[in-house]
C-alpha cells in the first residue's frame, strides 16, 4: 500500500512547535517592550502653543522653577503660570517678538493660552506635588532635567507608572535632597547620601505609603 | 549562520527605530483605559459650562471664606489704622523669617534686582528697564510698608507680585531686603568682635 502521507509531513510537528514557540516569544517580548509605559509614555513631547524654552529660562537665565510654578510647595498642583507671569518680563523683554504673539494676544484678550499637559497620572490616582517637594524629592526626580529642554517643548522622561511610583515609595533614599536644593537641576547626591537620607527620614518622619488607598482613593 | 546574523542585524535595526524613550508628538497610548479618564474637572482644566470656560472658580464676590478674613490692616495692607504706610514690618523677625525671605527673594526678586540688590539682574541685562539699587539713601529710609506695597501692587516698571508671593512671604522678603541694605552699607564696627577675624581672612 502506498504511503498515505508523504515523508515531509514528519516535520510538521517540529515546525508547529517551533512556530508556536517563536510566536509566543515574539508576542511576550513585544508586549514587555512596547506595551510598557517605559515605551508608551516616556518621550511624549507635544507641540505647545508657544515655543517656550525651559532651557533658556530655567537653564541659561537661572530662574527658579517656583517663579512660575507657584503652587508646587503648597498645593497638589504645581500650576501652569497665568499669562500675566510671562508678561512680568515680556512686557519689555522681547516685547515685539513674533514667537510671543500668542502670549500678548492672550494678555490683551484675557483668554488663557491652552497648554498641552505632558505629565499625566490617571484620574484614579491622586498625586500631590506639595507633599513630595516638602519631603525633599527634587523636581528632577520625576521631570528629568527640565533646564535642558529647549523650545521643542517639555518631554516626559519617566514612565509615571504604578511600579515606578512604588519603586521610590518603597525606597525613597536615593531621591531625597535638602529642601534648599529642590529645584536645582545640577544637584548630585553627595557621598554621604545614605546618612543624609536616613537623617531626613527620621527628622521629617518620612514614611511613603504603599497601601492602595494612598493614591487610589 | 549568515542568515541568522542578517536576521539579528535586521531586528536590532528595527528595534533602534522604535526604541524606548524617543521623542514623540502623539499622546501616549494607554493599554488599560478603565476609568483612566473620568468625567470630572481637574485643576486648570476647561469647563464650557461657565462663561469664562474655566473649571476653577473664584469665590463669589463679596464673600469671605472662614479663616480668610483679612481685617489686619497692618499685616495685609502695610498701613497703620490712620492710613499711613507702616514703618516697621508687623511680624516677628526670627532667623527662620530671614532665611525664608532670602529664599523667596532669590526666587522672585533676584531675576531683576540681582542677588545683592544692586538692580543688575539677568532680566535687566536682557533689556528690562533697570531696577534701582537698594543701596542708596532714598531706599534705605523708606518705611518697611513701602517695600511691602511695592511688592504687592507694583511700582513704575515693576509689576505686581501679589499673585506669586503670599503676604507672609512678602514681609519676610522685606526683612531680607533690610538685611541686604545693612550688609552693603556696613563698617567693620558693625561686625561683632568675635567675627572680625573671620572677615579679615576672607578678604
Amino acid at each position: 500500500m502506498a504511503q498515505l502521507f508523504p515523508k515531509w509531513t514528519n516535520k510538521i510537528p517540529v515546525f508547529l512547535i517551533a512556530g508556536v514557540l517563536a510566536t509566543l516569544v515574539t508576542v511576550t517580548f513585544g508586549f514587555w517592550y512596547f506595551g510598557s509605559p517605559k515605551y508608551l509614555e516616556v518621550g511624549y513631547r507635544p507641540k505647545q502653543p508657544v515655543p517656550y524654552s525651559h532651557k533658556l529660562h530655567a537653564g541659561d537665565l537661572g530662574m527658579d522653577c517656583r517663579y512660575c510654578h507657584v503652587g508646587v510647595e503648597k498645593s497638589a498642583h504645581a500650576s501652569v503660570p497665568p499669562t500675566s507671569t510671562c508678561m512680568n518680563c515680556h512686557s519689555q523683554v522681547q516685547a515685539r517678538s513674533e514667537k510671543l504673539l500668542v502670549v500678548r494676544e492672550s494678555y490683551a484678550t484675557n483668554k488663557p493660552i491652552e497648554w498641552v499637559k505632558v505629565h499625566k497620572v490617571p484620574d484614579f490616582a491622586y498625586f500631590n506635588h506639595s507633599v513630595h517637594v516638602n519631603a525633599g524629592v527634587g523636581c528632577k526626580s520625576c521631570h528629568g532635567n527640565v533646564a535642558q529642554m529647549d523650545e521643542r517643548g517639555v518631554m516626559q522622561m519617566e514612565p509615571l507608572s504604578m511600579g515606578w511610583c512604588l519603586d521610590c515609595h518603597r525606597n525613597p533614599e536615593p531621591h531625597l535632597r535638602p529642601k534648599s536644593e529642590i529645584t536645582n537641576m545640577d544637584w548630585v547626591a553627595p557621598a554621604n547620601q545614605k546618612e543624609f537620607a536616613a537623617k531626613l527620614i527620621a527628622e521629617k518622619k518620612i514614611k511613603p505609603p504603599v497601601d492602595c488607598g494612598a493614591c487610589h482613593r | 549562520m549568515k542568515r541568522i546574523l542578517i536576521a539579528i542585524l535586521g531586528a536590532s535595526a528595527m528595534a533602534a527605530g522604535c526604541a524606548r524613550g524617543l521623542p514623540k508628538d502623539e499622546p501616549p497610548i494607554r493599554l488599560l483605559q478603565n476609568m483612566y479618564r473620568q468625567e470630572k474637572f481637574k485643576a486648570q482644566s476647561e469647563n464650557p459650562f461657565f462663561a469664562d470656560g474655566s473649571a476653577m472658580r473664584l469665590p463669589v464676590a463679596g464673600t469671605v471664606a472662614r479663616g480668610y478674613l483679612r481685617d489686619d490692616v497692618a499685616f495685609y495692607e502695610g498701613k497703620t489704622k490712620e492710613g499711613d504706610t507702616i514703618r516697621y514690618a508687623p511680624i516677628d523677625i526670627t532667623m527662620e523669617t530671614m532665611l525664608r525671605g532670602q529664599e523667596r527673594y532669590n526666587i522672585y526678586c533676584s531675576p531683576c534686582h540681582s542677588r545683592v540688590g544692586d538692580g543688575k539682574g539677568i532680566v535687566v541685562e536682557r533689556g528690562y528697564t533697570p531696577a534701582p539699587t537698594y543701596h542708596d539713601n532714598r531706599l534705605r529710609n523708606v518705611p518697611d510698608g513701602h517695600i511691602f506695597l511695592v511688592i504687592t501692587n507694583g511700582w513704575r516698571n515693576m509689576p505686581s507680585y501679589r499673585n506669586q508671593i503670599s503676604v507672609e512671604d512678602r514681609w519676610a522678603i522685606v526683612a531680607y531686603i533690610r538685611a541686604l541694605q545693612r550688609s552693603q552699607n556696613a563698617t567693620l564696627a558693625d561686625v561683632p568682635e568675635n567675627m572680625r577675624r573671620e572677615l579679615q581672612i576672607k578678604q
